[in-house]
Formats: C-alpha cells, sequence, structure tokens
C-alpha cells in the first residue's frame, strides 16, 4: 500500500500514543522478551548487551545483530524496539529492512557521527530519541522522531539525570507557555529549534510527540518519580534483568506506572523485589553516555 | 454542570474509560468534547456500578489484560458488561472483547460472536489510514495502528464496517467494537453514537 511520508510520520506519532502508560523493557534473548511481555511491558527494546554491560565491557557498541533481533520478533506479539547509533544511516536502513516497529537512535551505542543525527524524515519506521532539555528534543522532532525519551545515564541504575532532563523539560515548556506570541521568535532562537515546533509547543503546553522517561530508573518507585514529573511511559534498561527477581520486579514496575499516584499500592509493590541493581553513582563514571548527540 | 449530558435518573452521564494503559486520555478528551465527563478507571476502587457506559482505548491487549487481572478489575468489569453495561471497545478494546482471539483463546470480556486476528496487518509498516462507510454514520475516518481485523463474525454480533473485505466493526446488544482508533481523529461521530446508543437504552 502507498503511503505518503507525512501520513507515516502521523501514523508513527500514533504508535507512540498507543504505548503511554507503558513499560518499554530492554531484553538481549527471546526468552528475556517472553518474560518481558508476560510481566506486562507494553514493548521490547531488543539489544545484544544491555547498558550496564555496554558500560562495563567498554569498546565501540554497535547495531545487534539482525538475526538475534527477528528471533526476538517473533517470540513476542508487542512491538520491538532496536537500536542504532547516532548518525548511523546504514544500521538505521537494516533496521527498516526487517520491519522493526520502532528504531531507537541511541546515545547508549559509541556514535556513528559526531555532527550530524539520522535524517530521520526520510524513514517509514518510527524513531525514538533521546534528549537532556526542549531544544534538543525539538531538534530531534524536527528530524523526524516520532517520540521523545530523556536520556538519563543509562545502566547506571541511578535516576538522577533522568530527573534532571525531565524536569529541564517539562520546565521549559511551562515557561515557553507563559510567553507572549513576539517572544516565540527570540525563544526559538535561544533553543535552536525550529520556529514552528516552538510555537506548536507553546500552545499546547507539551511536546508536539509522546515524552517518555529512560537511564537509570530501577525500582517502582523511580518509575512512579518520572510519571509524577510527567513522563507519559517508562523505558527500563538494566534495572530489570541485572535484578535479583527479574519477573517480579518487572511485573511491579508496571503497575506502578499505571498507578503511579496510588501510594499504598506503590508501597505493596515495592515489598519484596530481592536485590535490585547494585548501580553506579554518576560521580563515579567516566562516560557520560547522555552528552552523545546535542 | 448545566451543559452536561444527563442520564436517565437526572444525573450527569459518567462514561468510565480503562485507564491501565495505551491511548485513554484521547477517548476522555472525546468525551469531553461531546459534555461528557470520563471517569479514569485505574483500580478497583475507580469501577463503580453507577458508570452509564464504558470505553476501553488501545494500548497493548497483553498489558491491559494482564493489569485487569492483577488490580482486581477483570471480574467486576466482565460481570457489568455480561449484565449490559454499554461497552465501546477500539483495537485493543475489540481484541478483549472477543470471544474467540486467534491462536489466544477468548478475550477478557467475550461477549462478541467473533473472532479477531491481532496484528492482522503486520508490524508498524502495515499501519495505515483510509475513509470507509460506517454503518448508521456515513464516511468516516479510520487510523489502523498494528490493528486487529474481525476474521469470522456468527451468532449474535452485527457488522458496522468493512475495510479491504475485513469486517473492522461490529455490534452486539449494547456493545460496540472497532479495529481502527476514532480518538486520534477530530471526529467525535462515532463516540456520539456510542453516548446516543447508551441514552436510548435508558428510555
Amino acid at each position: 500500500m502507498f503511503k505518503k511520508m507525512n501520513e507515516q510520520y502521523g501514523l508513527n506519532k500514533n504508535l507512540a500514543q498507543m504505548l503511554k502508560g507503558g513499560v518499554i523493557m530492554d531484553v538481549t534473548t527471546p526468552q528475556q522478551a517472553k518474560v518481558a511481555e508476560a510481566a506486562g511491558a507494553c514493548a521490547v527494546m531488543a539489544l545484544e548487551r544491555i547498558p550496564a554491560d555496554i558500560r562495563a565491557a567498554g569498546g565501540v557498541s554497535r547495531m545487534s545483530d539482525p538475526k538475534m533481533i527477528r528471533e526476538i520478533q517473533r517470540a513476542v506479539t508487542i512491538p520491538v524496539m532496536a537500536k542504532c547509533r547516532i548518525g548511523h544511516i546504514a544500521e538505521a536502513r537494516i533496521l527498516e529492512a526487517i520491519e522493526i516497529d520502532f528504531i531507537d537512535e541511541s546515545e547508549v551505542l559509541s556514535p556513528a557521527d559526531d555532527i550530524y543525527h539520522v535524517d530521520k524524515t526520510q524513514f517509514s519506521v518510527p524513531f525514538v530519541c533521546g534528549a537532556k532539555d526542549l531544544g534538543e528534543a525539538l531538534r530531534r522532532i524536527a528530524e523526524g522522531a516520532a517520540m521523545i525519551r530523556t536520556k538519563g545515564e543509562p545502566g547506571t541504575g541511578d535516576v538522577v539525570q533522568a530527573v534532571r532532563h525531565m524536569r529541564q523539560i517539562m520546565s521549559e515548556i511551562r515557561t515557553l507557555s507563559a510567553k507572549s506570541a513576539d517572544e516565540l521568535f527570540e525563544a526559538a532562537k535561544q533553543l535552536a529549534a525550529p520556529y514552528d515546533l516552538v510555537k506548536q509547543t507553546a500552545e499546547s503546553g507539551r511536546l508536539p510527540v509522546v515524552n517518555f522517561a529512560a537511564g537509570g530508573v530501577a525500582t517502582p518507585a523511580d518509575a512512579a518519580l518520572m510519571m509524577l514529573l510527567g513522563a507519559e511511559g517508562v523505558f527500563v534498561g538494566s534495572g530489570i534483568f541485572k535484578s535479583g527477581e527479574p519477573e517480579k520486579r518487572a511485573a511491579a514496575i508496571v503497575k506502578a506506572v499505571t498507578n503511579f499516584n496510588d501510594f499504598k499500592l506503590l508501597a505493596t509493590l515495592s515489598e519484596d523485589l530481592g536485590e535490585a541493581m547494585v548501580g553506579i553513582n554518576e560521580d563515579e563514571i567516566s562516560l557520560l553516555m547522555a552528552e552523545r548527540g546535542k | 454542570m448545566e451543559n452536561k449530558k444527563l442520564n436517565a435518573a437526572g444525573a450527569p452521564l459518567k462514561i468510565g474509560v480503562l485507564a491501565l494503559q495505551g491511548a485513554f486520555i484521547e477517548h476522555c478528551n472525546m468525551l469531553r468534547k461531546l459534555d461528557v465527563e470520563p471517569i479514569e478507571i485505574r483500580r478497583r476502587v475507580d469501577f463503580s456500578d453507577n458508570l452509564d457506559g464504558l470505553i476501553i482505548p488501545g494500548g497493548e491487549s497483553t498489558v491491559m489484560a494482564k493489569l485487569l487481572y492483577e488490580l482486581e478489575l477483570l471480574n467486576p468489569i466482565k460481570d457489568a458488561i455480561a449484565n449490559g453495561l454499554p461497552t465501546f471497545g477500539t483495537c485493543a478494546g475489540l481484541i478483549l472483547l472477543s470471544r474467540q482471539i486467534e491462536g489466544a483463546g477468548e478475550g477478557a470480556f467475550p461477549v462478541l460472536d467473533v473472532v479477531t486476528r491481532r496484528n492482522a496487518y503486520g508490524r508498524q509498516l502495515g499501519s495505515f489510514k483510509t475513509t470507509s462507510q460506517f454503518h448508521g454514520i456515513g464516511e468516516i475516518e479510520m487510523v489502523f495502528i498494528r490493528a486487529p481485523y474481525v476474521s469470522e463474525v456468527y451468532g449474535q454480533a452485527r457488522v458496522l464496517a468493512v475495510v479491504n473485505e475485513k469486517v473492522v466493526a461490529v455490534e452486539q446488544g449494547k456493545v460496540i467494537a472497532v479495529a481502527f482508533h476514532p480518538e486520534l481523529t477530530e471526529d467525535t461521530r462515532l463516540h456520539e453514537y456510542f453516548v446516543k446508543m447508551i441514552v436510548n437504552c435508558q428510555l
């Protein structure tokens, strides 16, 4: 069926809307994908190594083996996402060729291009991109991202950067909404973002696409915190399969995202989850992935 | 309050929107445009027996089915629908309301005499938008996102819309279910159709 690119972009933003209120989990095997689906994940991110292991291993980190991604696609009925390196047009085209449901152009992998991101307007499949602030989010949307997530600091189990990025984006949106029409031209200049997207954000009081939290979420309380700060859903990477009881923790995080305002329920959900991932504090790490791609 | 649509008892119409996961806010916004107050159903305490209707939104049906069970909402809602609570399901909602899902047994609320195929158009690249006739309304815009379709209709279910020779909307008793997403468009006619059905069956 022939579809115009702008129509496909609309459908891609719509798919992100269907993921709202859900948890997207990192998985490395079909078995883990099934565990994630059974625990209530609304999508899975297929990758060879979870961020904590990428961080520990060091070296260049690349797109996963398409064979492994296909096996995960066959294992579950929920949407399957996979990561390409920032600016790696060919990796993105390969993921599109295997009909991935969403490409994450991700700072977790080693960037392939230190200046340009992928021109996502030229693709039929949807992209999600990370952002630390509103300008970055709007630049990614201008390039064709159908969904935004905070960068956080992947693989650390430390939520502080995801919180910082979410607060920054939400606060900048509130500031923008209070501006007069003529002030928005200057705001666009300051944000280094296209005027039409700045205007749309100011008028609607929200990002033009769905906005998830990602990076360092390890507990049901972390997930609820991100929802309280305005996230529309949560990515959990290393937090689940680096913990003692992945099934239980995954299911608890799913329920915490749905009922982030019910603190009695959150108390119950936080009980007996086994060991959380050990984690690293942000000042103990040498590589800040969030600084990749601006 | 005077602008609110009223039910048979003269109270403002209350329609619950299942808000466990997915695009439930979009349905709430559609109801507000029709002067109906939506009630988000996230927990057992949110689901009371004084609701006039229920909307089951799009999202991931596997996620909703699991949360319905774990949050102890499954049986109360199942009983209410079986006892005639007017219900409107979109996309994942259609799957949950089907008596049979291909390869996966019955839906969470198996009231529609249909067999439904999940992800029937393939992955996201198979998602599409079209316009087609909807019985009793006319031509409407239909957005299909990793959508199901109805592969078999039997018993009491009545077909309301067909796209590319596949059934994409059905009605049975007080239940309407569609494979597409009216809540993602600006057109409120399908929600109006549901609200009218509620008001009519209270007369």
